[in-house]
């Protein structure tokens, strides 16, 4: 019974990281296109201010990851640590 | 013990062609209506072209239908085809098959809309490159059909490879996650191929003279956007061909169920990111010639920063295949 409880709780552990992982890439993915497609726009109305456009973009990229990270966080605590 | 298997195969085989053909309707459709809701908005803007606009229509309207016409064909198949009945594997391989095509017809049903309203509507504001915009409009939408394509093909494997002679609960969790892993993983870059389609169509309306250039980066941006159903597609390979071990675990099945659902989610989202990057560079470009080599640059940085969820989702899903 122990080891059938231990296979069950690893088997939703696997399936937990998929989730999280899967599901947690859909939204930065989005954003960090939404902010990237609206910097080639502003590139395009304005050429001379492209190295302070880009900069930002990647910055609120970056920022824009951040809950991509945890979902990968999470997704790797579920496979190796619990 | 057989009339078991044979039941549970024919129950797989009507709940996967129903799957397949309902949930494959729906981009079509959708498509199709946005199509034509474009057509009329452009026929009213310029009664004159309406011949022109409704060729264009119809034959973008064609190629939106072609994903639903690939679910019809594997619906027949699941519903007609005498399927051999000595595993239970079967049960997983009809099932996945239905799912797998149903969901792949989903982006590229809406994914071939875009540039069919986009030129439909070019047209009403030049009528005079009515060919070029009809070209452009059928490149984009071509490639917005291959993640469908690719769904298509996992199918196949799917219902035409011999999986009965292999272990029961690890194939049939592998073969589930691989029609997942295709299956999902076609509806968000289909869906970010149109919208880059759509811009290059609005595009070379806007400047019939630069057309070759604004369709080379509409193409560009495309294949960076088809890049994560790509992985979809390797994930469900290596899922469907890698030979898995003989066990009754619960926890090495979910680990190849898993992998193929990670990857399937994971591809939606840069998929659709991509697609906004590449139809604003399209339009910035299409606006003011003078800053190709930017746009470009800026665009596939963009676009390289937006893949990187979907790159974290495949090494979970190779992980889960090879590590755990």
């Amino acid at each position: 019974m122990a080891i059938e409880g231990a296979d069950i709780v690893k088997a939703a552990a696997f399936l937990g990281a998929s989730i999280s992982m899967g599901l947690g890439a859909i939204g930065p993915a989005v954003g960090e296109g939404m902010v990237a497609a609206k910097t080639c726009e502003a590139i395009g109305k304005n050429p001379r201010e492209a190295g302070l456009l880009t900069r930002t973009m990647l910055v609120g990229q970056a920022v824009t990851e951040s809950t991509g990270i945890y979902s990968l966080v999470i997704a790797l605590l579920l496979l190796f640590v619990v | 013990m057989a009339s078991d298997i044979q039941t549970w195969v024919r129950v797989a085989a009507f709940v996967g062609g129903g799957i397949a053909m309902g949930v494959g309707a729906i981009g079509a459709a959708v498509g199709e209506g946005y199509s034509a809701a474009c057509a009329n908005s452009a026929i009213s803007r310029n009664p004159k072209s309406a011949g022109e606009i409704f060729k264009a229509m119809l034959v973008g309207q064609a190629i939106a239908e072609s994903a639903a016409i690939f679910a019809l064909v594997i619906a027949m198949l699941l519903l007609f085809s005498k399927f051999p009945t000595d595993s239970y594997v079967m049960v997983a391989v009809l099932l996945s098959a239905g799912i797998c095509m149903g969901l792949g017809a989903i982006g590229s049903g809406i994914g071939s809309g875009f540039p069919t309203g986009a030129a439909c509507i070019g047209i009403s504001r030049q009528p005079g490159i009515g060919k070029r915009l009809t070209t452009n409009m059928l490149i984009g939408s071509a490639v917005c059909q291959t993640p469908s394509i690719f769904s298509m093909v996992v199918s196949f494997i799917l219902l035409f490879t011999d999986f009965s002679h292999q272990p029961l609960l690890p194939t049939f969790a592998a073969l589930v996650g691989a029609g997942l892993s295709a299956g999902l993983g076609s509806i968000g870059p289909s869906l970010g191929g149109g919208l880059v389609a759509q811009a290059g169509c609005e595009g070379i309306a806007r400047q019939p003279t630069r057309s070759t250039a604004l369709t080379n980066i509409m193409l560009l941006g495309q294949a960076v956007s088809q890049t994560t159903a790509v992985y979809g597609l390797l994930i469900s390979f290596i899922l469907l061909f890698k030979g898995v071990p003989d066990s009754t675990a619960l926890a090495p099945a979910a680990a190849l169920l898993a992998a193929g659902i990670c990857m399937g989610f994971a591809a939606i989202g840069p998929g659709i990111g991509e697609g906004y990057v590449g139809q604003k560079a399209v339009d910035a470009m299409a606006r003011n010639e003078d800053v190709t080599a930017v746009i470009t640059r800026t665009m596939l940085v963009g676009q390289a920063v937006t893949e990187s969820t979907g790159i974290y989702g495949m090494v979970i899903a190779l992980v889960l295949i090879f590590v755990v």
